[in-house]
Formats: C-alpha cells, structure tokens, sequence
C-alpha cells in the first residue's frame, strides 16, 4: 500500500456520485500509477464520462475523496481549478474546439491562459501542430476540417502545456477506423513522453490490441480490479 | 491583456449592431447629462454675477461729521463676510448724477446747496446664501444711530435662487437615472455577448484558463463602450453648444449674457462616468454569469 501511494498519480476512495437519485458512479476505488496507460471501459451510461470530470473537476464527487497529483479535490478552491486543469489535457469525443478562432488559437489558448510569453508560444504551438501533422491547417477554422483532422487539433491543445495527465473520452468515437488509429498513436507517443494517460471508451476492439490495462465499469460500479 | 484587446474589438464587430445601441444609449445618457451640466455651469455664472453686482447703500444722516467717518467705515468693514467698502461723498454723488444726465445740467445748476447725502457702498461676498448674509448685514446696520437709510435689492434673487436649487436638484437626479438606465443597457449587452461565447468560456475553463482571463476582454468591451459612448455624447453636446451660442451672438443677448462651454475637468469628469458606466455594466452581467 505505501508503494502503490508512492507511484500513483491519481487516487480514488470510495468515490461515488449521484445525479439525483440515480447513482453514476458507486462507491468506486482505484489507483493510477504514474505513466500508465489506462483504458476505462463499459457499456453506454456506465460512468465513464462521469469518472474522468470528476477528476477534473468537471464535476464534483457525492462521496469519497479524489486525490490528483497529492492534490485533495475535495479542499481545493475555485480559483485553484484552473491549476489543476493546467495539469490535465482533455480530449472530448466532440472535440470541442472554438469553431470562430484558428487552429492555431485554438492550440495557443492554453499556453496564453496559463501565462506563457508570446514567443515561446509561438514555438511551442507550432511544434505541437508538426507532431500531429497538422502544421499545414495552422490558419484553417475548426469548422473546414474533417473529423480526425480536428481531433488531431484537439490532441495537440490537450498535450501542448506539457501536462502530466492525458484524459480522453470516447477520442474516436465519432471517427472513422484509419483517424481512430491515428488518434490513439498520437496518445501513445504522447505515452512515452512519461504521461499518465486515461482512455475512456465503449469500444473493447479499440482497445483488444492494446497491451494497456483495462477497467471496467458497469452500472458505476468497478466490475474487474485490475488485470496487469 | 494584448489578446483581451484582440477579443474585445472582435466582439464588437461580432456584435455591431447591439454594440451600436449600446454606444448611442451611452451617447444620449451622456449628452443629457453634460447638457444639465452645461446649462448649471452657466445659470450659476449669471447667478454669480448678479450677486456679484449686489450693492448695499447705506446713506448717512447728515449730522455725521467728517471726522467720524473713518470710524463708521472701520465699523461696517469689521462686519462678517463684507468684500468691499466704498465711500461715496455726496460731491461725488452729484458728479455721477450730474455725468448720468447730461441733458439736464440746468436742472443741477438752480441748486444752492446739495441735497444728496453722504453714503458707503458695501459689496457682501457673493456666496450662493448673499441673501440670508445681507438680511443679516442690514439689521445690525439699522443698529446704528448715524444711519439714515438702507437701500438693497436681492428678494428677487432669492427666489430664483431657491428655484434653481429645485431645479439643479432634479437634474441631477435626472442624470442619475439616465447613467444608471446606461449601465442596465451595458449590463445587458455583455449578457448577450457572454450568452453567444458560453460555449467558448466553457471551452477556456476546460483548458485552464482562470476567471480573469475569462473576464479581461469583457471588460475592455465595457469600457471601450463607455469610453465610445462619452466622447460621442460630449461631442454632440460640444456642438450644440457652438450651434446655439453661435445663433445667439448675433442677438442683443451676448453683451448680457456670456456663455462658456464645461471646463476641462468637467469634461473629463463626465467622460470618466461615462467609461464607469461601460465598467460597471460589465461588472454586474459578470457577477450574475459566475453565479452559475
Ligand atoms: N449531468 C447529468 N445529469 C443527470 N444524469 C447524468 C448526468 N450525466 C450523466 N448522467 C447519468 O449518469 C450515468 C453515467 O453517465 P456517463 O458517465 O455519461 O456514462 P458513460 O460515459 O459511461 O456512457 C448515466 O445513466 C447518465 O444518464
Ligand atoms: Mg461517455
């Protein structure tokens, strides 16, 4: 138990949550060790959603305690999310890019929210839009890109402020099998860069070829403890 | 703070239309407020002046000797609130009489000895209470054995001036209103605008930026329309201003009536309030949307 405290990244205690009388997550505890690769699987309305916003914040627990990074989710005040979220890059399934601003905006945001010099900002956006082979569409609006091509824009804004944590609901969800397999390579190399990510997805093909470990949860209920 | 600039301006031309109104609403607020300033600035000069030309004429019993005089004028001087005193002899008296009426110089010719008496010329500071000051003045000059007779007008006045005080008090609140009218209509457009970029606020609060961040370019609307809105309205009322002074120099009115335009600080005063009101507006659509 001290080791596990000592490599994990993200822990969870009895967490559950209740949308009104409906329980979304059940009394969930679970570990996530520093630079895994975790896939959090189950059917539709399972709690997978659920279980990633509660780790940023998107939403807060019922019951249990969350810690992120030794960081008590539960005592930390509203001014500090923005720092937490500065830890975590997020990648939606709608990808939730800002239709009205460029690529290059749209990646820029993060590091300009957090306060980064222009130049260096500059730098970095560029060379985060070259890794996701998107340096081409550096001045396209989200809205003339297809699908795989703005989910690479959206992986590129989770990963450009170096976070320690990647979380990814349903990343290819919407996409076709070749964007899908680009998406999930990209979280991959971004893997190796010594980042914890967290997939979130119903589809087990995705998921059969990976080496990764898997959860499952069904009903917001942790179904299998760990398979390694 | 470069990129809230960037953002503000983008909003508006996102927005122009509502931005628009919101200028013009600022606009006229602003104008009906620099124009009750404008039109106090100038009753209260002409105000100023007449009191300033208020006179009190003490004339003298003619037993007073000269020897007394300087005393009787120590006496009036080291009353409260007097700005001046001025000896009128009766010689000098008759000269002005006589320089008044030079048609008439027959008429003063026929005297043998002269009939007007000695008299001391007070002025009174001329403060907005002259009036409860020379009430004041005269009863403690009645007092006096040497005084014959005081002569002054100022009732008139005083009721003028109690009417303009009415009438200044419900400008001002006029003008209240209207700014606050102003910062509603401000208040609503940010609304609006936040309520169009709900879906982008929400996007920047995923990615971590702070409230702050979120908030800047709201605020640089708010006040660029302020700061919009007051210059128009100055403007506007800069040149209605010249428009009628420049319609009334060619009537008689100019000689007795000089007019001036606010001064500086007035201005800046007003356009001050003005860029308040853009920031204000903005203040309060942003504590409701952080509410939620
Ligand atoms: N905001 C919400 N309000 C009410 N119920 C919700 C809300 N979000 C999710 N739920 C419910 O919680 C359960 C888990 O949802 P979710 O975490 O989105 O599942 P998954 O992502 O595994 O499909 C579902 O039954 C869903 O209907
Ligand atoms: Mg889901």
């Amino acid at each position: 138990m001290e080791n596990e405290a000592k490599n994990s990244i993200i822990r969870l205690f009895h967490v559950s949550k209740r949308y009104g009388t409906k329980n979304a997550l059940l009394d969930v505890t679970l570990d996530v060790y520093k630079n895994e690769f975790l896939f959090i699987s189950g059917p539709s309305g399972a709690g997978k959603s659920t279980l990633l916003k509660l780790l940023f914040l998107g939403e807060t627990v019922t019951e249990g305690q969350i810690l992120v990074d030794g960081m008590n989710l539960s005592r930390i005040s509203r001014s500090r999310v923005p720092f937490l979220r500065r830890r975590i890059g997020i990648v939606f399934q709608d990808y939730k890019l800002i239709p009205t601003k460029s690529v290059y905006e749209n990646v820029a945001l993060v590091l300009e929210a957090a306060g980064v010099k222009r130049r260096i900002v500059t730098k970095k956006v560029k060379s985060v839009l070259r890794t996701v082979g998107m340096e081409d569409r550096i001045d396209s609006l989200p809205p003339s890109l297809s699908g795989g091509e703005q989910q690479r824009v959206a992986v590129a804004r989770a990963v450009v402020g170096d976070p320690m944590i990647i979380l990814a609901d349903e990343p290819t969800g919407s996409l076709d099998a070749e964007s899908a397999r680009i998406i999930l390579d990209l979280l991959k190399a971004f893997h190796e860069r010594d980042t914890t990510v967290i997939v979130a997805t119903h589809d087990t093909q995705l998921i059969r070829k990976e080496g990764a470990r898997t959860i499952y949860l069904d009903q917001g209920q942790l179904q299998t403890p760990t398979i390694s | 703070m470069a990129g809230a600039y960037k953002r503000a301006i983008r909003d508006i031309l996102d927005n122009r239309f509502l931005n628009a109104v919101t200028v013009i609403t600022i606009a006229l607020s602003i104008l009906i407020v620099s124009a009750f300033a404008l039109l106090f600035i100038n009753v209260n000069d002409l105000m100023h002046s007449w009191r300033d030309s208020l006179r009190v004429m003490v004339y003298l019993k003619s037993d007073v000797a000269v020897a007394e005089l300087s005393d009787v004028e120590q006496k009036i001087r080291l009353m409260p609130n007097i700005k001046a005193v001025h000896f009128v002899s009766k010689e000098d008296a008759l000269a002005q009489l006589k320089s008044q009426m030079p048609g008439q110089a027959s008429l003063f010719q026929n005297l043998k000895e002269n009939p007007l008496p000695d008299a001391f010329e007070i002025r009174v500071q001329p403060d907005a209470d002259v009036n409860q000051k020379i009430t004041y003045l005269v009863g403690e000059l009645k007092r006096f054995p040497w005084v014959e007779q005081i002569e002054y007008g100022q009732r008139w006045l005083g009721k003028f001036t109690n009417i303009f005080n009415l009438f200044r008090i419900s400008g001002y609140a006029a003008g209240c209103l209207f700014l606050m009218a102003a910062v509603f209509i401000v208040a609503n457009t940010i609304r609006l605008v936040i309520y169009a970029r709900r879906d982008e606020v929400e996007i920047m609060r995923l990615v971590g930026a702070a409230d702050n961040f979120i908030k800047a370019p709201f605020y640089v609307e708010g006040v660029i329309q302020g700061a919009l809105g007051g210059f128009i309205g100055l403007a506007v009322c800069l040149g209605l201003f010249f428009f009628i002074s420049s319609k009334m120099d060619q009537g008689l009115t100019a000689e007795i009536l000089q007019v001036r335009f606010l001064p500086v600080w007035v201005w800046l005063a007003v356009w001050f309030a003005s860029i308040t009101v853009g920031w204000l507006g903005c203040f309060i659509s942003l504590k409701q949307y952080l509410k939620n």
